[in-house]
């Protein structure tokens, strides 16, 4: 646990992100104005500063909050439809929740529409299970006269679902609840699996093996990575690689500084 | 260290093996992958999520009809037929009472210039000159621009076109190329110019290449009104004058399409030779459906687009005026340097159905598409039918005593629609590609385009006896 928990680190520092001991790192996804921003200013407060992304020009915002005496950094993602990573937007946000390796990743969803913002959140979680959604603008659904079976929605997705309007501070409490119950791993979440079509699903079977057998198996979805030679990302591929490679000279390079 | 090799060895087997069943798929993997999550996501939604909401449902209406694989285009045709109809329609009689009152105006003039005993040099160049091509630049594309902007500022306002660009998406990715690449040419039906700055919002580097070197197959604001007007004036020829607007509208609505179909064909060909590569998926929100503001579209059609495409044509046109007439009126031996050039011109012209006149306006039209038109009258006026013009009719009688037939005015149309963007689009598309290598082949397929196209069509017809 210690060692990973360096390596880690490690990953993060490349994305401009120095976490203290034992602080959690938390990513912040959404769409487009589903209001991530209010969500991101509820929780920290004035504890946060902005910057960019290493050798981007995309802000990057950071801030921290403490809850029941733990302290989280909190980085709020580029708003973006999804992570397929086409455009630079979602190429940091893939990167980060990739191999930045936060703790929690919470995805803002807008209630009023949410077939557009659930493509975001299943693309998440198929990269990584420590999920929770934030179902924001539940005001303006209402208004809308969209009603939601929030209990439904949780079973469905097998990941918490916190009803909340950021904008009315409705909801934030319970959310700092479901994050610190799920990056502390008191709460075990177990995400929906995306169903594919048919040959899809053919295709990922042959694959899947073969990656496990790369051995990035705690680290990376093999499922994901299947996708993704699937859909012909070869420049993740590389990236990956390169993490990887990062990871282990960085991890082997700590391990000597201790010895010594 | 013997793992990583093991494990680089396993990689790159694992990439051929991805690759290889990608391309027996049918390269379909990618998106199927997105369309299996939103069809996910919907399953997810329509489990859990009840709607009531009245506005929602009409616009979820609206959709399916505008955006349907069954009615999307045929709405998306007649709409645009429509539109085209109104404005040719509508521009008629005020383009015939602008003439008529400009015309009027440049005899008070030259009885100022008369009464001055100003000299015949100076009369020619600023009246017959200057003046005349202004009053036409004014009398034939002010009206329907002036119809035309506002009723398409309106689709704008109304959410119609990223509707255009959902129902476009699927060819374009056909041809390989970014489904935004529609709301690139909805741009460029203003300006090329705007259109390539606008290929921004494409993110991928090569779709992107591609949208900014096809950008020109648009008619923009400049090309536009020369369409309509040659249409006008010759492409309904007797018939009555109800079915007349109705034919023209048929016809510049035929030229949209060919130029959309050009530029499937162009980016088509592209995805396979210069720039090779799969189409990315992207995802559109189509904006609610709003109640157009008609006091901003009347604004924004106005102020941003009529007047600032006419005063561009007019600052344009009045020293191209100037100019062709002088080179139209100095005489090297019998005939006028104008003429010479034409001359000169004349062979590679009629080979793609136009003559040295129509080629010569085409390049002395680089720097603004809107001048070519007046320029071209200006030098058949000045080369010998000195006849008096006054209105749409006596124009088609100029264009006929100078060999005009409908293949010509075909070619004309279809010449001006493919050809060389103009100046100012090529140094913005040096701006935005900083290459020049791309900016040269920004001039040099549609040059190559509209002499092919225009070569086929003018021999075929000849061919074919269908035209002398």
């Amino acid at each position: 646990m210690g060692d990973s928990s360096v390596s880690h680190r490690v990953l993060r520092e490349h994305f401009g992100i120095n976490t203290k001991e034992n602080q959690k790192v938390i990513a912040l996804a959404g769409n487009p104005n589903v209001g991530k921003s209010t969500v991101f200013n509820a929780l920290t407060g004035l504890r946060q500063h902005t910057g960019n992304w290493p050798g981007k020009t995309v802000d990057n915002a950071q801030g921290i909050f403490t809850y029941k005496n733990n302290s989280f950094l909190i980085v709020d993602l580029p708003g973006t439809y999804s992570i397929l990573a086409r455009t630079v937007e979602e190429e940091i946000a893939r990167d980060f929740i990739c191999f930045g390796q936060p703790d929690v990743t919470i995805v803002v969803l807008d209630a009023t529409s949410l077939e557009r913002n659930l493509n975001l959140a299943l693309q998440v979680m198929e990269i990584t299970s420590r999920v929770v959604i934030c179902l924001n603008l539940i005001d303006e659904a209402k208004k809308k006269n969209i009603s939601i079976d929030y209990a439904g929605l949780e079973q469905e997705l097998g990941v918490p679902v916190v009803p909340t309007a950021a904008r009315e501070g409705i909801g934030l409490e319970d959310l700092k609840e479901e994050v610190y119950q799920v990056g502390l791993g008191f709460k075990k979440v177990q995400p929906r699996k995306t169903h594919y079509s048919p040959e899809i699903e053919e295709a990922l079977a042959a694959l899947i093996p073969k990656i496990q057998d790369l051995g990035w198996g705690e680290f990376l979805n093999p499922r994901w990575i299947a996708l993704r030679f699937l859909d012909g990302d070869e420049k993740l591929i590389d990236n990956i690689v390169r993490h990887l490679s990062l990871k282990a000279g960085q991890s082997l390079n700590s391990e000597v500084e201790i010895a010594l | 260290m013997n793992n990583t090799i093991i494990g680089h060895n396993l990689l790159i087997e694992l990439k051929r093996e991805a690759q290889k069943k990608r391309l027996a798929g049918g390269n379909i993997y990618a998106d199927k992958i997105v369309s299996d999550i939103f069809t996910n996501a919907e399953d997810i939604v329509h489990k859990n999520v009840v709607r009531k909401d009245k506005q929602i449902n009409w616009s979820q209406k609206a959709d399916n009809i505008l955006t349907s694989k069954i009615t999307g285009y045929p709405i998306m045709l007649l709409t645009l037929g429509a539109i085209l109809w109104i404005t040719i329609s509508g521009a008629n009689v005020p383009s015939a009472i602008l003439a008529d009152v400009l015309f009027r105006f440049q005899d008070v003039l030259t009885g100022i210039f008369m009464y001055l005993g100003a000299p015949d040099w100076l009369h020619g160049v600023l009246v017959l000159g200057a003046y005349r091509s202004l009053a036409w630049v004014v009398s034939v594309m002010l009206p329907p621009m002036a119809i035309f902007f506002p009723l398409f500022t309106l689709l704008e306002d109304l959410g119609y076109l990223p509707r255009v660009s959902f129902n476009l998406d699927h060819i374009f990715k056909k041809a390989k190329a970014c489904g935004k690449q529609s709301l690139t040419m909805c741009m460029g039906f203003g300006c090329n110019a705007a259109g390539v700055i606008s290929c921004r919002i494409i993110d991928s580097p090569r779709e992107r290449l591609i949208a900014i070197l096809t950008n020109n197959f648009v008619p923009c604001n400049g090309r536009f009104p020369t369409l309509i007007a040659i249409g006008m004036i010759f492409g309904a020829g007797n018939l009555a004058l109800h079915l007349q607007s109705a034919a023209v509208a048929g016809i510049i609505t035929g030229m949209i399409l060919i130029g959309i179909a050009v530029t499937f064909i162009v980016s088509w060909t592209l995805s396979r030779t210069l720039l090779k590569g799969e189409a990315s998926s992207m995802v559109l929100e189509l904006p609610p459906y709003r109640r157009p503001k008609i006091l901003a579209v009347l604004y924004r059609s106005f102020i941003d687009r009529t007047i600032f495409v006419l005063r561009r044509a007019v600052l344009v046109a009045l020293p191209a005026g100037a100019i062709t007439w002088l080179v139209s009126n100095v005489y090297v031996g019998e005939i006028s340097i104008l003429a010479h050039t034409a001359n000169f011109l004349d062979p590679v012209a009629l080979a793609i159905g136009l003559d040295g006149f129509i080629l010569l306006a085409f390049i002395l039209g680089l720097p603004a598409n809107e001048i070519v038109f007046p320029i071209l009258i200006m030098s058949y006026l000045s080369s010998g039918y000195m006849i008096e013009l006054d209105s749409l009719t006596d124009l088609q009688i100029l264009l006929v005593n100078n060999g005009w037939t409908w293949l010509t005015a075909l070619c004309t149309m279809l010449f001006c629609l493919l050809h060389w963007p103009c100046a100012t689009t090529l140094l913005t598309a040096l701006k935005e590609t900083g290459s020049k290598k791309w900016s040269f082949l920004t001039f040099l397929i549609p040059t190559g385009v509209a002499f092919l196209v225009c070569f086929i069509v003018a021999q075929s017809a000849r061919l074919l006896g269908l035209a002398p």
